[in-house]
Parts: structure tokens; sequence; C-alpha cells
């Protein structure tokens, strides 16, 4: 069944998949820093969401839609509309070539996201793989 | 959406003068201690007293710049105060340059986070000027910085679309002194540039035909250029494919041969030329197995083969290692004297660091850890990647 985007469930078996992911593990394994994806109202959508994402050591230790950005610690934020996610999900939109092109906004230790380049590619591809549901 | 970024480009012979019409006051020239002792900083330094600017030179750059190095560079920049810095030499000083005008401008930024996503708000104190001394690593023209974290032996891949250079000063009399190995490498580069500049999932209409008239140049003049260093045709075409090699991938993306090279060089310190161009037939074979298009397509257009699909892509790779040969470069890790125990000591690095190097976002085939692993014991023996 298709989860819907964004949402609780989705996020959360973002994570699920992350964890089950050998190469995710590898290429993440130093890796300290949480995510929160804010996704924000355009024509296609019409209130902001946000979903944090625990990461630590190449783990998911944790996965969750949020009321509000502040409600949980996270060291780095992704920024983009509704539509510009699901190009992403959808592998229409290179995350590197969107954040190239400031249609993703990411603010965080730069240093840290730029020697982890397979870690952020692993993650975009377990995005793939979730089947899902972008409304109507 | 994508951009096409290139400076002012002054090409061919006698492109220094253009030096001569400059607006400044000082100049400050980053290169090396050998660029100094051949002459080539006296050389701008002529063109630089006709236009009135007062040069300053910061020599320190060692091959595989440091972020030490630049960190001493941006000091001297900031205590000289220059409206024109000018990286003079390989990629090495060239990069160097790049990252030391960025601090000039930014002393708040930390030289291993230059990136290309954020805005950097350049030229408010100076433009640079690029003048490449070798024939191969389009420094001059492309965004990108190449550091080397020396602690932990690794490359690191930055840069931002704002600080590519101002004007580029192509003119072949600047390579003229180049030795046959330096001459071979670095023409290995720029055909690695071309390569994965058409291959690489980034490439777009406007970077495809750089690229393929780059890899034609190589094959074209560059065992001329390596047999007879005097030959100043060949040596002139070398130095334009390097330059459109650069603007093709700089506008697109390497890809993973950059990647391997990158930690071969770093870690056994290989020459950046050498390291890629004896990785790029096996990343190729490798993608010729499931993404062999576009391999194909440039092998039909170079003429190397029609054969179309996995036979044209390993085509392709055949005369890669051909022209290898024939310019006297290695085509296995083996022939460069590292040793077996030594290698596989290292090959956990070199698969993850490899891994997360930011070249390899655009690979037409993306490896595993295990394969990428495979690469690198492929590339040690020798043997064709057929997996």
């Amino acid at each position: 069944m298709a989860l819907k985007f964004p949402s609780d469930e989705w996020i959360k078996e973002l994570g699920q998949l992350l964890n089950a992911s050998a190469s995710y593990e590898r290429s993440a394994k130093n890796w300290e820093g949480n995510f929160i994806f804010v996704c924000e109202p355009d024509e296609t959508y019409d209130s902001a969401a946000y979903l944090f994402l625990g990461l630590y050591h190449g783990k998911s230790t944790g996965a969750a839609m949020l009321e509000s950005e502040d409600e949980r610690e996270a060291q780095f934020v992704i920024r983009a509309t509704f539509s510009a996610w699901r190009q992403v999900i959808e592998g229409k939109l290179d995350p590197i070539q969107g954040m190239m092109m400031r249609k993703l906004k990411l603010k965080g230790d730069m240093k840290m996201i730029l020697r982890y380049v397979a870690a952020a590619k692993e993650i975009v591809s377990c995005c793939a793989l979730i089947p899902t549901d972008f409304g109507s | 959406m994508w951009y096409f970024v290139s400076p002012q480009i002054v090409f061919g012979a006698g492109a220094l003068d253009a030096i001569d019409g400059l607006k400044g006051r000082r100049a400050l020239v980053v290169t090396d201690g050998p660029l100094v002792e051949l002459g080539l900083v006296d050389r701008v330094k002529a063109h630089l007293d006709k236009a009135g600017i007062e040069m300053h030179v910061f020599d320190g750059v060692e091959p595989d710049p440091s972020v030490r190095t630049v960190r001493r560079g941006a000091e001297v920049a900031l205590d000289v105060g220059p409206d024109w810095i000018v990286g003079l030499g390989g990629g090495s000083a060239m990069d160097a340059a790049k990252a030391i005008w960025v601090l000039y401008e930014r002393p708040d930024i930390d030289p291993a986070a230059i990136n290309p996503f954020d805005d950097l708000g350049l030229r408010q104190k100076a433009r640079l000027i690029t003048i490449p001394t070798t024939s191969g690593t389009g420094a001059e023209v492309t965004w990108a910085i190449v550091l080397t974290d020396t602690e932990e032996q690794r490359k690191m891949g930055l840069g931002n679309r704002e600080n590519v250079a101002d004007m580029a000063i192509v003119d072949p009399v600047m390579a003229a002194g180049m030795p046959p190995q330096l001459t071979a490498d670095t023409g290995l580069d720029a055909l690695t540039h071309a390569v994965e500049g058409y291959t690489c999932t980034w490439h777009t209409d406007l970077s495809d035909g750089l690229c393929v008239r780059a890899a034609r140049l190589v094959f074209e003049n560059l065992p001329r250029a390596v047999a007879d260093g005097s030959n100043m045709a060949a040596r002139e075409r070398m130095h334009n494919a390097a330059t459109c090699a650069g603007l093709g991938f700089g506008n697109a993306m390497a890809a993973i041969a950059h990647s391997m090279g990158h930690v071969l060089g770093s870690v056994f310190h290989v020459p950046h030329g050498r390291a890629v161009g004896l990785c790029l037939p096996y990343t190729i074979e490798f993608a010729a197995r499931t993404a062999p298009e576009r391999f194909a397509e440039l092998a039909s257009v170079l003429g190397i083969s029609q054969a179309g699909g996995e036979a044209g892509a390993r085509a392709l790779a055949a005369r890669v290692r051909d022209l290898s040969r024939e310019i006297g470069d290695p085509t296995c890790v083996t022939e460069m004297g590292i040793a077996r125990e030594a290698y596989e000591a290292r090959l956990e690095k070199l698969v993850d660091d490899a891994f997360n190097d930011t070249q390899v976002v655009a690979a037409a085939r993306m490896p595993s850890f295990e394969e990428m692993e495979r690469l690198f014991v492929c590339a040690y023996d020798g043997d064709p990647a057929d997996f």
C-alpha cells in the first residue's frame, strides 16, 4: 500500500529501510547528526510539514512527523517545496543538483555533508523504494 | 534548469598579452617554487609591469595542496591586499588560488566547507585570473577546488560556481617546458575529464560537444606532444583540449575514475592525471555492463567503434589503454610499483573514501561497496572489469 507523503508513516518507513541497508550502514558509519526535512507549501500542497530523521553511525535512531521545526533537535535542516520533494522522491531531481539550483536549501555543517556523499545518495535511493502517495 | 559557467577565455599563442590591459594596483600570484625557478612567474611579471600592477608572489603551493597551505596563502593575501589573484601553474596552484581567493574575500569560511550550495559573495575585494602551465587539469575554467586533508590522507572535492575565474589565459607557451611524463599524465587527465563529462548523468547539450572535441584532440595530439615536446602545434591543441574538457566536465560532472583516482593519489601519492587515467578504462568497463549507451556513443563519434552497446563501450576502454601504453603511462597499479601488501592493507580505506568522494554522485553506474572493491582489485592486477 502506498504511503502518503508527507506523513509519520512515510518517514518511519524511510528509517526502517535505512536500517535494513548494509550500504547505508557502511557509507554512514561515522555519521552523527539528525535531519529535519521541511516540506514547504506550494500550489499543490497547502501547509508546511516537518519530518524528523534521527541518524547515528549508520543507523536511523528514530523517525517521526513533527508539529513544528523546533520540536526536536536536528543538526541539519533541508527545506524544499512539496513539488521539489516529490521530484526527488520520484527520482526526477538529483538532490545534489537540486541544492545547487537552490530548489533544496540545506542548513547545517557543510563540511560534514561533503564527507558523506554516498550516504546522502543512499538515503535518496531508499526514498525511491517507498511506494508513495502524493495525493491528487 | 541548469547552469553553464565559464571565465572569459583568452587562448592561443600570445594570450598572455591580455594581462597588459588589466586595470588594478596589486596582484598576488599563487604558484609553486619550481615555476618561479623556471622563469614562468617572471613572464607574468613582465606583463603585469606593462599594466602598472605591482606583483606579489605566494609560491608555497605543494602538489595536492592542503588546507593549511591555503590558509597561509590567504594570510599573505590579507596582508598584501591584492585586487587580482593570479593562479599560475597546474591544478594544484590554480585550485589553491581559488581557495585563497575565497578565504581572502570570506575569512569566516572554513576552506573544507566551501560548497556549491551557499552564496559566497565574492568579487568584493579581488578578481581571479588562471594561467595553466600544464595541459590537463582544466582548473583554469572550472569552479572545482580539490584540497587535501593531510591528517586523513583524503582529497576533498570542494568549490562553488562563484569561484570560477574571471579570466583564463590559455597560452601554450606556458606549457612548452613540460617533460614527457608530465605531458602524458596531464593529458590523460584531460581525456578522463572529457570521457566522464560526456558519460556522467549530469551531462548536457552544452557540455557534450566540448567533451567530444576534447577527447578527439587528446587522442590525436597527446602522443605527438609526448614524443616531441617541441611540437608546438601539438602542444597548443593539447592546451586547448584541456580547457575544452574542463568546460565540458566542469559544467557537467566527473565520475568514478576521479573518485578512485583521488584516493590513489592521496594514499599512494600517485600524480592525479596518471591515477585517473589508469582508473578510467576499468570504470568504463564497469559501466559497460548495464549503462553502455553514452560510452558506445562516444566511441562511435570518435570513430573508435560502431559496435554500439557493451561492445562499443569496451572498445572505448581498450582505446584508452592503448593510448596509455603509447605514451608510456601505466595501465594497472602493479606497473606503478606499489606493493600488493601495502595496497591490500589500505583497500578498505580506498573503497570507503572513493565511495564518499563527491565525484561519485553522477556516475553512469553506481557501484556497491563490493563492486568498488572489485574495481580497485582489477585496477591493481590489470584484469578487465567484467562484472
